[in-house]
């Protein structure tokens, strides 16, 4: 019985991490699905986010502070593309994806002028860090089922926009085939933006929630980023549902990890099962083996 | 005896079979003609004989040695070099260089030697670059051996392509739709730089879509319909085979009524604007 | 006229590189050379990234892993005890050899380490060895696939540091004897040695630019180009890419664990940072602002940013400003600010650029 209701623990505290993750996979494939991009500055989105909502929440609402810092995030991460992927369409994708990475050290420096170095969290979205839930022998706080409940509702909200609506639809097309995209009259450079927004929202979602478990912390994002990238190469890039798994995986595979082994080798065999994992199926999990896009330009 | 031995090669992509049971022979010294409607797997084809996709079934024999399965890079060691139906030039090079790259399989020192620029290797890559500058004589194009290979138009891409494939000292080259893209002064040179190759001893096998070039050069031609051969021998008899005058010259006309638009091959682009970064 | 660049280049890096040294002495700031010193070794590795990545078109954010790898394995065999096993059979001829050799360590204890060649030695083997068994099934990926796999490897190996004994957990290891080379010519950081290991530092980067520029005036440099170009088209003409692409990964990963090594022995001392995934991608990055494909670029490039960041210039802004330098070069100068310079030159010298001709102005 104690054994089971701590496996339970683990598997929870897993399926928590990896649906955070799953979210930040989300947001490296709906960039790469526009662009190419492999976007290192995602994690950033997620600190952001946390940031501008404890910033907010002093002044206004728990919930009016979320939303302000998810809109605020989605207009930063829109005028990024502005300011630089959309004037640099000549470079090739792999200068690109370094210029993300030099995009998260700035943001990440920035942060640490604006909000210093101080850990900082939002209050418990209910209850406070002692309340906590029974589910079936096990004692979760409420804030997992926040995690879990929000990140499934974006989710969901993001295939039924992928899948039902006009823009969705038309963003879908940029990925599969920009160029007949291009000539059904889609503008894809705007579509790339809107890929950047509605990225840095989701992250800044993903942020907000967590903030009150893990913490928020001006460099909390490049790990995020590490681990959500692997999340969506091991779902296979260009797939956001199987980005979903993929997040989900390695959650549960680094919880598994933690109950076995010492803290110190926390990632390890994460990691080592992702490299045997790509290296028997070179396109991830879920993903079909299409032409490199990196070699493309 | 036959220098490749094509026999019964399948290939097929997802269940639909683009070469189904294709078998045929090339006699050295002959230039040999594949033709065939869009999608009659002549590309599929080639790919499957200079390896570049493996058969699902059969058997490819050169020299009297199988070549089935063989990576594209052992093929090539093989003697038999290829050119593609897209010029693939390496554009971050000039002309000469590119054409030095296909010396790579007759040559033989590595790292360590050409690091350390060894006595023999230096002599070794003027070998090169001297084998090099003979074959773009071949072609004609010895006068731009400096330029970068991006800011050739489109026909000097395919020579020196050509030159490239000859590098390689092959007993047989396949030449894949040389003459697309090509105006019609440049396919006159064209049909005479291939006779010209054959007439030094090295065997051609090409696909082609244009009739005329293919009708004048080849000494043999095999027809593809849907994958499979349906018409073997001299051009004369081929052309006055009541199946290949059903299907493929049937097939043509309607292919000539449509396809004004459709294959969006570049031009000769002007180099302007055509120039690498 | 290739022959003519090369003279140039090779009188001009000895000139920098001495200019540098006197001009430092003359304004009284030798101590600048330590961390000049520094960057040469870090610059290293960034040359085979060049290598990699510039010409063969590989990615690889394994190489701050690779550095480590040569840095811990020096410093290891050099500073741990292994007097425990001189009662085993053999060991008396490996120290009659010179292999192991007495030491003290930090506080005057004596004890039996691997001599710095051996350790040397072993260090290039063992990473020759990691990275023939990562570069095998790495190099099958494309694109991100291979970033993320050579990322994956980074962090195992970090962690891997981080959390052993062995290699001192998040302290690093300490107290790394100094390496005789030959005689006369030791790797130290003593400051008595200040400029022999400056000018040593130099006389290895350039050795080692002589030969990979050789190396890239070659065949084997063709064939790498041909394959970042259009792989398949390469592997059709010959060239057995999968092989080539496996070469030139191990050949960098050497690199790399090479400049581990005298940085290692240099330094005294290596810590886990080194192997962090930041660290990886700081050298892609300095690869990159220095033009990827440009040997001497990358290496000028990588130099000056880490000399200016090793000497703190731009004090708690440093990660701010690196982003910040490498955002604009990459959005300004793709093929790195090196480039258009070197274009400017040669029109100076009124020579053509090679890339603007075109059959138009053909004599």
């Amino acid at each position: 019985m104690q054994n089971e209701s701590l496996a339970l623990q683990y598997l929870l505290s897993g399926i928590t991490k990896g649906s955070i993750y799953a979210v930040v996979a989300i947001g490296f494939n709906l960039i790469y699905s526009a662009t190419g991009i492999i976007n290192f500055a995602q994690g950033e989105f997620l600190m952001l986010g946390g940031m501008v909502a404890v910033t907010l929440a002093a002044y206004v609402p728990l919930p009016v502070a979320v939303t302000g810092a998810v809109a605020l995030v989605a207009l930063v991460g829109g005028l990024l593309e502005l300011a630089f992927f959309r004037r640099l369409r000549r470079h090739s994708i792999l200068h690109l994806v370094i210029i993300t990475m030099g995009l998260s050290i700035v943001i990440q420096e920035t942060a640490l002028h604006i909000w210093d170095e101080k850990v900082r969290s939002l209050p418990y979205f209910t209850g406070n860090e002692v309340s906590s839930v029974r589910f079936l022998g096990a004692a979760i706080s409420p804030q997992v089922l926040w995690v879990l409940g929000t990140v499934a509702l974006a989710v969901l909200g993001l295939h039924f926009f992928l899948r039902y609506t006009l823009t969705g639809r038309a963003m879908r097309a940029c990925s599969s085939n920009p160029e007949a995209a291009m000539l059904a009259g889609i503008n894809i450079p705007n579509m790339r933006t809107l890929a950047f927004g509605l990225s840095a929202a989701l992250g800044a979602l993903a942020g907000c929630v967590v903030s009150p478990m893990t913490m928020t912390h001006y460099e909390m994002g490049a790990p995020l980023a590490i681990k959500g990238f692997a999340a969506a190469i091991l779902g296979g890039l260009g797939n956001p549902m199987a980005a979903v798994a993929g997040g989900l995986l390695v959650g549960l595979l680094e919880a598994a990890s933690v109950s076995c082994l010492p803290a110190v080798y926390n990632d390890v065999s994460a990691f080592v099962i992702l490299l045997l994992v790509i290296f028997v199926r070179p396109q991830g999990l879920w993903g079909a083996l299409a032409p490199d896009r990196v070699r493309e330009h | 005896m036959a220098l490749l031995e094509v026999t019964d090669v399948r290939r097929a992509f997802g269940g639909l079979a683009a070469v189904d049971g294709v078998s045929f022979t090339v006699k050295p010294g002959q230039i040999k003609g594949i033709i065939g409607p869009n999608g009659a797997g002549k590309t599929t084809l080639f790919n499957l004989i200079s390896g570049l996709l493996k058969p699902d079934a059969g058997r490819i024999t050169f020299r009297g040695r199988s070549i089935t399965g063989l990576k594209p890079y052992e093929i090539a060691g093989a003697g038999l070099s290829r050119t593609f139906q897209n010029p693939s030039l390496f554009l971050q090079m000039n002309v000469l260089e590119n054409v030095m790259v296909g010396r790579h399989c007759r040559t033989r020192w590595g790292f360590l030697g050409c690091g350390l620029r060894w006595p023999g290797q230096a002599r070794e890559e003027r070998a090169i670059r001297e084998a090099a500058r003979a074959q773009l004589d071949v072609v004609g194009l010895a006068h731009l051996a400096g330029w970068s290979a991006g800011a050739l138009p489109f026909g000097q891409r395919r020579m020196v392509e050509l030159a490239r494939a000859l590098a390689t000292e092959p007993a047989m080259l396949l030449l894949d739709e040389p003459a697309s893209g090509l105006n019609t002064r440049e396919k006159e040179d064209l049909g005479r730089l291939i006779r010209q190759i054959r007439d030094r001893g090295i065997t051609v096998l090409l696909v082609e879509h244009d009739m005329s070039v293919v009708m004048g050069l080849s000494d043999d031609l095999l027809v593809l319909y849907n994958g499979r051969p349906i018409a073997e021998g001299a051009p004369a008899a081929v052309q006055n085979d009541p199946r290949v005058i059903r299907v493929y010259l049937g097939e043509d006309l309607q292919n000539d009524e449509s396809g004004g638009d459709a294959p969006p091959r570049a031009p000769a682009t002007p180099p302007a604007t055509c120039c690498s970064r | 006229m290739p022959r003519l660049r090369l003279l140039f280049l090779l009188a001009l890096f000895p000139v920098m590189v001495a200019g540098a040294q006197l001009g430092l002495r003359a304004a009284g700031m030798e101590y600048c050379l330590t961390q000049l010193t520094m960057s040469v070794y870090y610059a290293l590795v960034v040359m085979g990234l060049c290598l990699l990545m510039g010409y063969a078109g590989q990615v690889s954010l394994g190489h701050g892993a690779f550095f480590a790898l040569g840095g811990y394995t020096t410093a290891v065999l050099t500073t741990h005890d292994f007097s425990g096993i001189r009662a085993c059979a053999g060991v008396g001829v490996l120290e009659r050899a010179g292999l192991l050799v007495a030491q003290q360590d930090l506080y005057g204890q004596a004890g039996l380490s691997v001599a710095p060649w051996a350790a040397f030695a072993a260090a290039m083997l063992l990473t020759f060895v990691v990275a023939l068994l990562i570069g095998y099934p790495a190099l099958r990926l494309r694109g991100h696939y291979l970033a993320m796999a050579t990322l994956g490897f980074t962090l195992i190996v970090s962690k891997l540091l981080l959390g052993s004994a062995l290699t001192g957990s998040a302290d690093g290891i300490h107290g790394v004897p100094e390496w005789k080379l030959l005689p006369g010519l030791t790797v130290s950081g003593r400051s008595a040695l200040r400029v022999q290991n400056y000018y040593l530092a130099c006389g290895l980067a350039l050795l080692l630019l002589l030969g990979l520029r050789n190396l890239l005036r070659s065949r084997v440099g063709r064939a790498l180009l041909a394959i970042h170009d259009r792989e398949t088209a390469a592997n059709a003409m010959g060239i057995n890419t999968a092989a080539y692409k496996l070469k030139v990964f191990v050949l960098s990963a050497l690199l790399a664990a090479l400049a581990g090594v005298f940085f290692t022995h240099y330094t005294g001392g290596i810590a886990p940072s080194e192997a962090g995934a930041l660290k990886s991608v700081r050298y892609v990055a300095l690869a990159a602002a220095g033009g990827m494909a440009n040997l001497w670029g990358v290496t000028v490039m990588s130099i000056a940013l880490n000399y200016c960041s090793l000497r703190g210039w731009f004090g708690s802004y440093d990660n701010a400003v690196f982003g910040a330098l490498l955002i604009l070069i990459i959005s300004l100068a793709p093929e790195g600010p090196l480039k258009p310079l070197g274009l400017w030159l040669r029109r100076l010298a009124g020579r053509p650029d090679p890339e603007r001709r075109t059959p138009h102005g053909a004599p």
